[in-house]
C-alpha cells in the first residue's frame, strides 16, 4: 500500500507544480514528474520479490515469474510522453522566440 | 471480419505516405487525404450494415484470444460513431482545400489530421482499455500540433493551454488505468467489466471510475474543466476547429465515458440514480453557464466555441437521465451536433478566409455577399436550436422525452428554456454578420468551400426529413448497444468463441 501513497504522492507533487508554477518549463518539468510516477506505479505493481525474469526456457520452470505486461505498458507509456514532453518543449520554444520569456504572467500582459 | 482494423490503419497509413506523396506531387497530398476520408464513409456505411445482422464483431489483433490479447470490439455504437467521425473528417478535408492556401507546409496539416482521424476512429472501435489510451494520446497529440498550427502567438499559447489540460486529464487516465490493472489483472473492457462486478461499490470502484470521469470531463470539456476550450477552438485553423468542435471532444469525453459507465462500470439509472445525478448536474452546469457566456463574446469562433461546451452539456444530460429515450436522445444529439456545429466552424472558416476578420463588431453585410456561406449559417444555426424538420429538433426532443419518461418534469422544461440561450446567441451572429449593413470587402467563399458547407447543409435536412430510417437503423441500435450494459463482455466472449 505504501509504494502506491508513494507513487500517488509524487503524481500530486506534480500537479502542485503544473498548477502553482509561472515558468513554462517549470509546468513541462511537473508534467515529466506525473509521467515518470505513474510509470513507476506499473512497474511496481507487476513486480514480485524474488521473482524471475518472464522468460520461459524449459517447460519445467518454476511459475515464480514478474507480471510482464506493465513492463510492456510502461515502454508505451514512455514513448507516448516522449512525443508529449518534446511537443511541449517546442511549443514552449517557440513562444519564448516570440516573447523573449518563460513567465506565464508576462506573456498574457504582452498579449495586452 | 477482417475490414475493422482498416478503419484506423487507412488512416494511420496514409498519414505516413503523405510526406513521400508532397516529395513527388504537392496537390496530390489533398487527393489522398480526401479520397481516404471518403473511403473510410463508404467503410463506415458497411460497417453498419454488417451491424445490422451481427451485434458485436470482434477483431483478434495478432490472432491472440482475448483477454491475452488486444481486441477490437466493434458493435452498433462504434459503428455510428465510426460513421459521424467519416462524415466529418470528409467535409473538414474538402474545405482544407482552399483554407490552406494562405499557410505553408500543407502537408504537415494532412498529416497530423489523418494521424488524428486515426487516434479517433482507434478510440472508438478498440476493446482494450491500454490501447483506448494509446490512441487517444495519438489523437490528442496531433490536436495539440494543429491547433497551434498558425504558429502565431495566439495559437501557441492556446495550443499550450490546451496540451497542460489535455495531458492532465491524458495521464489521470492513465493513472486510473494503472490502478485498475493491480486490480483486476486485466485490459481488455470486456475482462475488466467482469472482474469490476465482484469489487462492485467498494471504494476503489467509485475511485476509479471518479478518476475516469475526472480525466474524461477535461477532454470533453464540460463545465468546471472548459477552460482551454474556448481558447482553442478560435486559435485553431477552422477546418480543424470544426473537426474538434464536430466530433473530437464527443470521442475523447463522451464516447469514453458512455463506454466505461455503461459497458464496462455496468451502472444504470436504476441501479445508481446517485451517479446519474452527478451527470445531470454537470450537464445542466455546462449548458447554463456556457450559454451565458456565449451571450457577451464578441468574437466569431469563440462565441461558437462556448455554444460547443453547452451543446455538450445537452449530450451529458442526455447520458444522465439514463433510459432509453435520453440516451438515443444523446446520441442523436453527438450526430445532429456533429453535422451542425461543424457547420457553423465551416462557415466561420469561411468569413475568416475572404475576410481576414473575427471580430463580430467589424463584420457585417455579408448575407447579400456570402450567401451560400448566410444560408448555411442559417440552417445549422436552426438545427442547433432545433427547429422541427431538422435533425437537432430531434435530437432535444428525445431528451425531453426521456426527462420526462424518468419523472424528470423541471429538466425537460429547462432544456426547452435553455434552448431559446442558444437562439439569442446564434441570433447575435446573424444579426451582426449576416445582417447588419457593412462596409466590410468581400466576395463569395471558393467553390470547395461551399461544396463542403452545402453537403452539411443536406445532411442537416435530409438526415431530419429522413429520422425514422437513421433511428431504425443506426441510432436505435447504438442506444441498445450502450442501454445492453454487462452483457457487453458476454457478447464479446460469446463471438469470440463463435469465431475460434
Amino acid at each position: 500500500m505504501l509504494i502506491f501513497t508513494s507513487c500517488i504522492i509524487l503524481f500530486l507533487i506534480g500537479l502542485y507544480a503544473i498548477v502553482t508554477k509561472r515558468n513554462l518549463i517549470k509546468i513541462a518539468i511537473g508534467f515529466a514528474l506525473i509521467e515518470y510516477s505513474v510509470n513507476l506505479l506499473f512497474a511496481l505493481i507487476g513486480f514480485k520479490h524474488n521473482a524471475l525474469a518472464p522468460i520461459i526456457t524449459r517447460l519445467d520452470t518454476p511459475h515464480n515469474f514478474v507480471d510482464p505486461i506493465p513492463q510492456a505498458l510502461v515502454l508505451t507509456a514512455i514513448v507516448i510522453a516522449l512525443g508529449t514532453t518534446a511537443l511541449m518543449l517546442t511549443i514552449i520554444l517557440r513562444i519564448y522566440n516570440r516573447y523573449k520569456t518563460f513567465d506565464a504572467a508576462k506573456i498574457k500582459e504582452l498579449k495586452g | 471480419m477482417s475490414f475493422i482494423p482498416l478503419f484506423f490503419a487507412l488512416p494511420l497509413v496514409s498519414a505516413f505516405l503523405i510526406p513521400i506523396v508532397a516529395k513527388i506531387y504537392k496537390p496530390l497530398v489533398w487527393f489522398v487525404c480526401t479520397a481516404v476520408s471518403f473511403i473510410l464513409f463508404i467503410l463506415a456505411l458497411y460497417g453498419l450494415a454488417v451491424t445490422q445482422e451481427i451485434p458485436m464483431i470482434v477483431y483478434k489483433m495478432g490472432n491472440w484470444p482475448p483477454p491475452l490479447g488486444i481486441i477490437m470490439a466493434f458493435d452498433s455504437f462504434s459503428g455510428f460513431m465510426v460513421l459521424v467521425i467519416s462524415i466529418i473528417a470528409f467535409t473538414c478535408s474538402l474545405f482544407s482545400l482552399r483554407f490552406l492556401s494562405n499557410y505553408s507546409g500543407q502537408w504537415k496539416f494532412y498529416t497530423l489530421f489523418m494521424l488524428m482521424t486515426a487516434g479517433m476512429m482507434g478510440i472508438v472501435i478498440t476493446g482494450d482499455l491500454f490501447n483506448m489510451f494509446v490512441f487517444l494520446e495519438i489523437a490528442a497529440l496531433s490536436s495539440y500540433a494543429l491547433v497551434a498550427f498558425g504558429v502565431e502567438g495566439e495559437q501557441l499559447e492556446a495550443s499550450f493551454k490546451y496540451m497542460v489540460m489535455g495531458e492532465i486529464g491524458g495521464l489521470t487516465f492513465l493513472l486510473a488505468i494503472a490502478l485498475i490493472y493491480a486490480k483486476a489483472s486485466t485490459l481488455n473492457l470486456a475482462d475488466v467489466s467482469n472482474a469490476l462486478q465482484s469489487i462492485r461499490y467498494t471504494t476503489f470502484f467509485w475511485m476509479s471510475l471518479g478518476m475516469l470521469l475526472f480525466a474524461f470531463s477535461i477532454k470533453a470539456a464540460l463545465v468546471p474543466f472548459h477552460s482551454w476550450l474556448p481558447d482553442a477552438y478560435p486559435a485553431a485553423p477552422a477546418p480543424i476547429s470544426s473537426l474538434l468542435a464536430g466530433i473530437c471532444t464527443k470521442v475523447f469525453g463522451i464516447y469514453t465515458t458512455a463506454r466505461i459507465v455503461f459497458n464496462v462500470f455496468g451502472l444504470t439509472r436504476e441501479s445508481d440514480p446517485m451517479f446519474f445525478n452527478l451527470l445531470i448536474g454537470l450537464g445542466l452546469l455546462s449548458i447554463i453557464f456556457a450559454g451565458l457566456t456565449a451571450l457577451n463574446q464578441k468574437d466569431y469562433k469563440r462565441l461558437l466555441a462556448y455554444s460547443s461546451i453547452s451543446q455538450v452539456g445537452f449530450i451529458m444530460l442526455g447520458f444522465g437521465i439514463g433510459n432509453y429515450y435520453g440516451v438515443v436522445g444523446a446520441i442523436f444529439y453527438i450526430l445532429a451536433h456533429g453535422l451542425a456545429k461543424g457547420l457553423l466552424f465551416l462557415t466561420s472558416g469561411s468569413v475568416v478566409h475572404v475576410t481576414g476578420e473575427r471580430n463580430l463588431q467589424k463584420l457585417g453585410g455579408l448575407g447579400e455577399r456570402m450567401s451560400t456561406t448566410a444560408w448555411s449559417f442559417r440552417v445549422g444555426a436552426l438545427s442547433v436550436i432545433g427547429l422541427p424538420p431538422l435533425v437537432g429538433f430531434f435530437a432535444k426532443l428525445f431528451i425531453i422525452i426521456g426527462a420526462i419518461k424518468a419523472g424528470f418534469l423541471w429538466i425537460a422544461i429547462s432544456a426547452i428554456i435553455l434552448s431559446v440561450l442558444s437562439l439569442a446567441y446564434l441570433l447575435k451572429i446573424e444579426n451582426s454578420v449576416f445582417m447588419k449593413k457593412g462596409k466590410i470587402e468581400a466576395k463569395a467563399a471558393p467553390f470547395t468551400m461551399r461544396i463542403a458547407m452545402v453537403f452539411l447543409v443536406m445532411l442537416i435536412v435530409l438526415v431530419g426529413i429522413g429520422f425514422q430510417p437513421i433511428m431504425d437503423f443506426i441510432v436505435g441500435p447504438a442506444a441498445q448497444a450502450l442501454l445492453r450494459g454487462l452483457e457487453y463482455s458476454h457478447l464479446v466472449f460469446r463471438t469470440f468463441t463463435m469465431n475460434f
